[in-house]
């Protein structure tokens, strides 16, 4: 319950960092907020020889506003995210999900980049990155990359990242006006990881939906786009039938695990029930949300 | 040993220097290099909420941080927010309201609702509950805790 020797490098700046990661190869790990590498290193799950700590770099920390969207720096912490008043007057649905993500003191010190690149299965910001279209900006010792978070969730605990590379950024394109959101989870205990929880924007114009997006996490390795249930949607207002029909093509897209804490059947029932709120809850708010 | 590495602390305002080896946890800082053992320590793992202190005014988990994390930083344990004789009004509520029992869980408890009191607005009592939902208690079934975050709100 003590964590393994490892030496430790505190890094000032992104530079420092990956030339610290290449000159140690595969045996570094990166060091963020530190709420889930720790409790690994606590159990010896991981034994890295060296921890490249990127809490010193003060120049990725922050949320900005720009023309493509909204930047926020990887080192942000939850708790900055959750209260940040430009996230709250763009993003409403990212500020509803970050209340659900763990404790107050847990929020304090975790960060979005370390949330993004751990990508646990159940987590809500990887589901909101990709519900958000979000694009995430990485460094490595031989430049630096762009790519979209469809592409970067490959498996549980598995993202697109090299070990010497460092997620440094994230943007989220601006919604289009007349968007309603909707965030419904269910967790044993407040805080908690979701058993299932759901995401969904819908864009409204002429009385009838423009655009859908359904994200779903908590239900498979990674968190997932219910794209056969946003298919349904454009064209039609909402109402009972066709939330009926979104909620069934998103049961059927998804395959839960089941695991200590619920079986695949109730993941997929909750999966089902979410969708149908999420959406009902995005309808309403889009009739009242500015032109 | 890995390399030690040298820190300088503030720890309930008074600096403390000390060479530390990076794997030192800041909670174990805490109890054995300093002897502030108010600090309790259950899980190690970040699930229990016992080791809460706060770092530069946020509550965090002491066993979730590196003492070397902690150089430069202001730290606050339970022992910063009063004396035996000369409590905290968070802590004469907590003995007002029977908020412990065994008292494990109470510093963390405290440093918790230190910063939820700070940052939240705690209108009802399912707000206090949320915000202690990363502490555990095994005595009081909380409901005496939330009576005595309660009691304080907004004073």
């Amino acid at each position: 319950m003590k964590p393994p020797a490892f030496d430790y490098v505190a890094a000032t700046s992104v530079d420092m960092a990956v030339a610290a990661l290449a000159a140690a190869g595969s045996e570094a790990k990166i060091i963020a907020g530190g709420q889930s590498l720790m409790p690994m290193l606590n159990f010896r799950l991981i034994r890295p020889s060296v921890l490249v700590d990127i809490n010193g770099i003060a120049a990725l920390a922050y949320i900005e506003e720009a023309a493509s969207g909204i930047c926020v720096g990887a080192l942000t912490r939850h708790y900055q995210l959750e209260t940040s008043a430009v996230i709250g007057r763009h993003f409403p649905v990212l500020s509803c999900a970050m209340t659900h993500v763990a404790h107050l003191a847990i929020r304090n010190r975790g960060t979005i980049g370390g949330s993004l690149s751990h990508a646990d299965p159940a987590a809500e910001l990887p589901m909101l990155a990709l519900l958000l279209d979000a694009s995430l900006h990485i460094a490595s010792a031989s430049g630096t990359r762009t790519i979209a978070a469809r592409d970067f969730f490959l498996d549980a605990l598995t993202v697109d990242l090299a070990s010497a590379d460092i997620l440094t950024a994230i943007v989220l394109p601006k919604l289009p006006p007349r968007t309603g959101w909707g965030f419904e989870e269910v967790a044993r205990r407040h805080g908690d990881f979701a058993l299932a929880a759901v995401a969904a924007t819908l864009t409204v114009a002429d009385d009838a939906i423009s655009h859908a997006r359904i994200a779903l996490t908590g239900v498979g390795p990674t968190p997932l786009r219910a794209a056969e249930a946003e298919a349904l949607l454009p064209g039609h207002p909402l109402d009972a039938s066709l939330v009926g029909r979104a909620i069934e093509a998103a049961r059927t897209a998804i395959a839960p695990e089941t695991d200590l804490h619920a079986s695949s059947d109730y993941r997929r029932h909750l999966a089902g029930v979410l969708t149908g709120r999420a959406l009902a809850a995005a309808w309403r708010r889009a009739q009242t949300s500015a032109a | 040993m890995n390399k030690a590495h040298d820190i300088a602390v503030t720890v309930n305002g008074a600096v403390h220097e000390a060479a530390v080896e990076p794997r030192l946890l800041l909670a174990d800082f805490l109890r054995h290099t300093l002897g502030l053992t108010g600090t309790h320590v259950g899980c190690e793992h970040g699930v229990c909420g016992a080791c809460t202190v706060l770092v530069d005014g946020d509550s965090a988990r002491s066993c979730l941080m590196l003492a070397v994390q902690a150089d430069g930083k202001r730290v606050e344990t339970v022992e910063s927010l009063g004396r035996i004789g000369q409590m905290n009004a968070l802590q004469e509520s907590f003995h007002k309201h029977h908020a412990l029992q065994c008292g494990f869980c109470t510093p963390g408890m405290l440093m918790t609702a230190t910063d939820l009191l700070k940052k939240y607005p705690l209108a009802t009592d399912d707000d206090i509950r949320q915000g202690l939902s990363g502490n555990l208690c095994r005595c009081t079934g909380y409901e005496h805790i939330v009576r005595a975050i309660r009691a304080v709100v907004g004073k």
